[in-house]
C-alpha cells in the first residue's frame, strides 16, 4: 500500500505517494526529478547520494523516503540559488572534480564538515570526508578546495 | 528490496503493540537494516519505524551512570558534552563508527540490536558493564550479546536505553578495516574500583571479555603488561582481511594502545 510522504525539499513543500520500500534517493531522483543527487554504489560505501536531512548529511540510498516524513531535505540543487555556494566555487577554482560523479555528494559532505569544524585542518578534512569515494582518485584537489573554504572561515 | 508494511508509532508502547504477533522488525536509523533489506539478506512483513519516538533520544548523566536512549545517534553521543565529561572513551568510540553520514542516522539501540560481530558499541558495553533496558526487563551486557548477530532480545522486545557505569578510566582502540570502517579488531579497556575489564570486538563471532588480558592488567595496568600476553588463536575470526593469528596479535596490540590512552587522559 502506498503511503503519503510530506517533506520540504530545497525549501519547497512536497507531498508524494510512495511504497514503503521507496528510498529517499528514489523519491528525490525519480519522483521529484532532482537528478543532481547521484547513486554510486547503492550500498552506503561511496557517499555520492549525500543530502542534508534536517541539517545533517545523510546517505539518501540508505534511508526510506518515509523516514524523512516531515523533515527538511537539501540537495545539491538547493545549496544555493545560482550554483555559487562558496564550496561550489572552491571546487571549480581548485579543479576539484574529474568525472564529476562524486562531486554533489562531496560538496554536501564538505559543507556539513565545515559546519561542524569551521577552520578544519587538512587532516580533519581528509578524515571527515572518509565516507565519500572518488573513483577518479581526485582527492588532492578536493581536499585543497575544502581547505580553501576552511581557511576563509 | 521485498515489499513490507510500514508503521510509524509515536510511543514505545504503540511500537511494541505494532510489532507483536507479526513478522515485524523495528527500524531505528536503518544504517544496517535498510542495506541488508536492499540486498535481500534480511526481510520482514512489517517494519515498525522508531523515528517518531523522540523520548528515546535522551542522554542523561547522573548517579555515576551515563544513560543513553536507544534512538540517540552516534553523532549525538559523540557531540554530547555530558557523555564526554563522564566517559570520554564512549564519546570517542561513537565518533569513530562508520563515517559522518552513517553517524548522523545510525543509533545506539540499532547497533545493540543488530549485534554485528565487528560493531564498536558492544566492546564498550561489556568493558564498562553496561545494562540494557528494554520494555520488559534489564539485561546485563554480557548476557545480551549471545552470538553472531544474536542477542537475548525476544521477538518484539524493544530496547529503550543503555546504562553505562562511569569507570575510573577507560579507552577504546580500534584497528579499522578501511573499506567497511568496522573494527578489524577493537578493544575497550576500563578500570574501576570493581576491577579491570577488557571488551573485544571484531575478533570472534561475538564480542567477548578477554580473561587473559584482564588478569595481566589487574596485576599491572600498563601497556607493557598487556603487550606481554600471548592469546590463544583458537576461535579467532579468519577472513580475507586478516588471519586468526593476526587478529589474536592485534587484540593484544590494541589492548596495549587502549591502556596507554586510558592512562594518558
Amino acid at each position: 500500500m502506498d503511503h503519503s510522504v510530506s517533506l520540504k525539499v530545497n525549501g519547497k513543500a512536497v507531498t508524494a505517494q510512495v511504497e514503503p520500500r521507496t528510498l529517499l534517493v528514489q523519491l528525490i531522483r525519480d519522483h521529484l526529478k532532482l537528478t543532481g543527487t547521484h547513486v554510486g554504489c547503492d550500498t552506503a560505501q561511496c557517499g555520492a547520494c549525500t543530502v542534508h536531512l534536517n541539517g545533517r548529511a545523510v546517505k539518501a540510498c540508505s534511508i526510506l523516503a518515509l523516514q524523512a516524513q516531515g523533515g527538511e531535505v537539501t540537495t545539491i540543487e538547493g545549496l544555493s540559488p545560482d550554483g555559487q555556494h562558496p564550496m561550489q566555487v572552491a571546487f571549480k577554482d581548485c579543479h576539484a572534480l574529474q568525472c564529476g560523479f562524486c562531486t554533489p555528494g562531496m560538496v554536501m559532505s564538505a559543507v556539513q564538515l565545515l559546519k561542524d569544524h569551521p577552520g578544519a585542518t587538512e587532516q580533519q578534512i581528509r578524515e571527515g570526508l572518509e565516507g565519500n569515494l572518488c573513483r577518479c582518485t581526485g582527492y588532492h584537489n578536493i581536499v585543497r578546495a575544502v581547505s580553501a573554504v576552511a581557511a576563509r572561515g | 528490496m521485498y515489499a513490507f508494511e510500514y508503521l510509524r508509532p509515536d510511543t514505545a508502547a504503540a511500537a511494541a503493540a505494532a510489532a507483536s504477533g507479526a513478522d515485524a522488525r523495528y527500524l531505528a536509523g536503518g544504517q544496517s537494516l535498510v542495506q541488508a533489506m536492499k540486498l535481500r539478506l534480511s526481510s520482514a512483513e512489517r517494519l515498525v519505524d522508531l523515528g517518531g519516538l523522540d523520548a528515546l533520544r535522551a542522554i542523561e548523566v547522573s548517579g555515576g551512570r551515563v544513560v543513553i536512549g536507544a534512538m540517540a545517534t552516534h553523532a549525538q553521543v559523540h557531540a554530547s558534552a555530558a557523555v564526554r565529561g563522564a566517559i570520554p572513551a564512549l564519546a570517542d568510540l561513537a565518533g569513530g563508527i562508520g563515517d559522518a553520514m552513517v553517524r548522523n542516522m545510525g543509533t545506539l539501540g540499532g547497533s545493540f540490536a543488530n549485534a554485528d560481530p565487528a560493531a564498536c558499541y558492544p566492546a564498550a558495553a561489556v568493558a564498562l558493564g553496561a545494562t540494557i533496558r528494554t520494555d520488559r526487563r534489564e539485561i546485563p551486557a554480557e548476557a545480551f550479546f549471545t552470538g553472531l548477530y544474536e542477542t537475548a532480545l525476544q521477538p518484539g522486545e524493544l530496547i529503550l536505553s543503555v546504562s553505562f557505569p562511569v569507570p575510573t578510566r577507560a579507552a577504546y582502540a580500534k584497528f579499522k578495516q578501511p573499506a567497511s570502517r568496522f573494527a578489524l579488531v577493537g578493544v575497550m579497556v576500563s578500570q574501576s574500583p570493581a576491577g579491570v575489564r577488557v571488551g573485544v570486538t571484531g575478533a570472534r563471532a561475538c564480542v567477548f571479555r578477554c580473561a587473559e588480558l584482564e588478569a595481566a592488567l589487574s596485576a599491572s595496568f600498563t601497556p607493557e603488561a598487556a603487550a606481554a600476553v600471548q592469546l590463544p588463536v583458537a576461535g579467532m575470526n579468519a577472513d580475507l582481511h586478516a588471519s586468526a593469528d593476526y587478529r589474536a596479535a592485534m587484540v593484544v596490540t590494541m589492548t596495549a594502545r587502549a591502556v596507554k590512552a586510558a592512562l594518558g587522559r
